[in-house]
């Protein structure tokens, strides 16, 4: 296998690990997560395709283990996992604001996600956050004001007056 | 006269002629800015294409496609960073004449380049059709099965050096594709009895986690970053003039990108490699390659502008995507019952030809904007890397949650987003992982079909087309070999 490459990247060894340990545990359940019938044809079968799926999977990250046995692998595996972490942490604010916009409303959340996650990156000029803020409403304008794009009215609206109510459900 | 008269009549709408203008622009500024790239784009606008006709949402998110590579050579010429990965190339040579003070020269140079390439491969394009047409209707289930199994070894062939784990992503991308309920006996597959699964994991969550949250991941992780440039002064018409001194490594480089566009799995790495090889042979100075060399631009950026149209023709013909963005495309067509392959072009061929002209204004459209905002776009290349994080995460929930409002779409892409910068820290590639999970998926269906019409597994290559894609497969897997052979014999002889 002279066509992989001579030295694995940091964490590469431990990324592609546990890939092989995921695949090979969905190969265990496979018996029991997908139909296997002894009448009919072996290309009919529903456990066919998910077969060749987690069977390649667990072929082809074997064989990569393998060759990167004989791999010296960099240092800084651990670094890497830091870097890893770190990104759960953009998950989290991810997920905080997909959970605000049903209750805030989409604009008064998009605002405050762009607002904050730019104070959090470390931008502090007004000018900066100014422009993260604008951004969030321009966000919102455009795919739910101008393309309509299916996105219900937050909670908080319900204590609007009437008209404002209704407008800011179907625009903001 | 006909064909052409209705598909004038399909393009000629203002809503049309808006998404024409929006993704023609919104492509060249998407790709001018290093780090968002098309398939950010698409990924993030195709939920919000799905309220429209599937020829303005088409036209939108293609604008995108075939002009973010206009847009990501700016900065690939000016500041040595590639707007989009495939405008790599272009720093090679685009760069070091900016630096002996060559940039206007080298950006006109890349702009007329990229619309020789675009408007050669709709050309093509349309010139090929008629033979498309004769022979797209001979592909049955077998031939597609065959072609898509073609199509998923020769992505995986593709990336050298990583091959093992790139089959690993693919088969990943096959047994994703298999969550769910089976189409025929309506049995689960791999739900774990959760009910959330039950409807399978949809390709669009899977898309966006992998190329916009993760794509939004690695820029707020990593350091910030804001390009510095300068103005660029004068006209850039002159690299228009300058392109007839080369037009024989802008016809060879057009072609190329033609041909690998076509082959999916392919595309614009490959063709521009052969471009940019062939050019460096055909050249009278070709010591001056990767130090500034015109050919070596034009080659790059004619190979790359063409491969967009091109691989729009195996999705049409076969509805078989090449890469990820066909693939994300095929889903729009999906979306709108507009079903790519045979049919297609049996039954509404004024709709391809109104795409394929579409094609040919968008290149007009994105040079005429790029000669008069040259320098706007200049001011958006400095945009932070960071704040461009902030700005891509929060329009990835609207692409995710406007499918069906559901906070387990988010969670799942939010997933799908860190697997994915962890694919993209350690260089490996997510493109199998999508075309897995399309052709996977057609390749089930159509093996189903085919096998049920056959006696034994020999049959399935009883017709010319099937018995020559059999060949085609074949012969790659052996010249495979052959040069994993030849390069380990090498290796030992050293």
């Amino acid at each position: 296998m002279s066509a992989e490459p001579k030295r694995a990247k940091p964490g590469e060894f431990l990324f592609v690990g546990l890939f092989f340990a995921i695949s090979a545990f969905l190969l265990t359940q496979i018996g029991d997560q997908a139909k296997f019938s002894a009448k009919g044809k072996l290309f009919a079968q529903p456990a066919f395709w998910p077969g060749v799926g987690v069977i390649g999977m667990v072929l082809f990250t074997g064989l990569h283990l393998l060759t990167h046995m004989r791999q010296q692998t960099k240092d800084g595996t651990g670094a890497e996992i830091v870097v890893w972490l770190r990104a759960f942490e953009f998950v989290g604010w991810f997920m905080v604001y997909v959970v605000l916009v049903p209750r805030l409303g989409y604009l008064p959340s998009t605002v405050l996600f762009t607002f904050l996650l730019a104070l959090r990156m470390g931008y502090r000029s007004p000018a900066m956050l100014g422009w993260a803020a604008t951004s969030g409403v321009a966000i919102v304008v455009i795919f739910k004001t101008l393309l309509g794009v299916k996105i219900p009215g937050g909670a908080l609206y319900e204590y609007l007056p009437d008209g404002l109510r209704n407008f800011m459900i179907l625009n903001f | 006269m006909d064909l052409l008269l209705s598909s004038f009549d399909i393009l000629a709408r203002w809503d049309v002629l808006i998404a024409l203008v929006v993704g023609s622009v919104g492509g060249v500024i998407i790709g001018a800015i290093p780090g968002v790239g098309a398939a950010v784009a698409i990924a993030i606008l195709l939920p919000a294409t799905f309220s429209l006709d599937p020829i303005v949402g088409l036209t939108a998110l293609l604008g995108i496609y075939g002009s973010s590579m206009y847009g990501g050579a700016i900065p690939a010429v000016l500041v040595n960073t590639p707007g989009t990965a495939v405008n790599a190339l272009t720093t090679y040579d685009g760069y070091p004449m900016t630096q002996r003070g060559e940039g206007r020269r080298a950006l006109s140079l890349a702009y007329s380049a990229s619309f020789f390439g675009g408007v050669f491969a709709v050309v093509c394009l349309i010139f090929l059709s008629p033979v498309l047409a004769a022979i797209a209707p001979h592909f049955g289930s077998r031939e597609i099965f065959l072609a898509s199994l073609l199509g998923i070894i020769l992505v995986v062939l593709a990336h050298r050096g990583q091959i093992l784990i790139a089959g690993a992503l693919a088969c990943f991308g096959i047994w994703l594709n298999t969550i769910g309920l089976e189409p025929i006996q309506y049995s689960k597959r791999y739900t774990f009895g959760q009910s959330w699964l039950s409807g399978g994991v949809d390709l669009i969550v899977v898309v966006l986690g992998l190329f916009a949250i993760s794509q939004a991941i690695v820029l707020l992780v990593d350091k910030n970053r804001a390009p510095r440039t300068g103005t660029l002064s004068g006209d850039l018409f002159q690299g228009f003039k300058e392109l007839f001194r080369y037009k024989r490594v802008a016809s060879v480089s057009s072609s190329f990108g033609v041909l690998m566009g076509m082959i999916p799995g392919v595309g614009e790495f490959t063709a521009q490699f052969m471009s940019y090889t062939a050019a460096r042979r055909g050249s009278k100075t070709p010591e001056q390659f990767g130090n500034g060399a015109p050919e070596g631009l034009i080659a790059s950026e004619a190979s790359n502008n063409a491969v967009p149209a091109a691989a729009m023709i195996p999705l049409l013909a076969l509805g078989i995507p090449g890469e990820a963005l066909t693939a994300m495309m095929l889903s729009v067509f999906y979306v709108h019952n507009v079903v790519p392959g045979p049919q297609l072009f049996q039954n509404q061929m004024d709709f391809v030809v109104a795409l394929y002209i579409a094609l040919l204004v968008l290149n007009v459209m994105v040079v005429a904007f790029l000669l008069c905002s040259t320098n706007l776009l200049l001011k958006i290349i400095q945009i932070p890397t960071r704040f461009l994080g902030v700005i891509i995460l929060t329009l990835s929930f609207v692409g995710v949650y406007s499918l069906r409002n559901s906070t387990i779409d988010c969670a799942i892409a939010a997933g799908f987003g860190v697997f994915g910068f962890m694919l993209k820290r350690l260089n490996l590639p997510i493109v199998p992982i999508i075309l897995g999970m399309v052709l996977g998926g057609i390749m089930e269906a159509k093996l189903r079909t085919s096998m049920m019409r056959v006696k034994s597994p020999l049959d399935m290559i009883d017709r010319p087309i099937a018995f020559i894609l059999f060949l085609l497969i074949l012969v790659v897997l052996g010249s495979h070999v052959w040069r994993m052979w030849k390069d380990r014999n090498s290796t030992e002889d050293l």
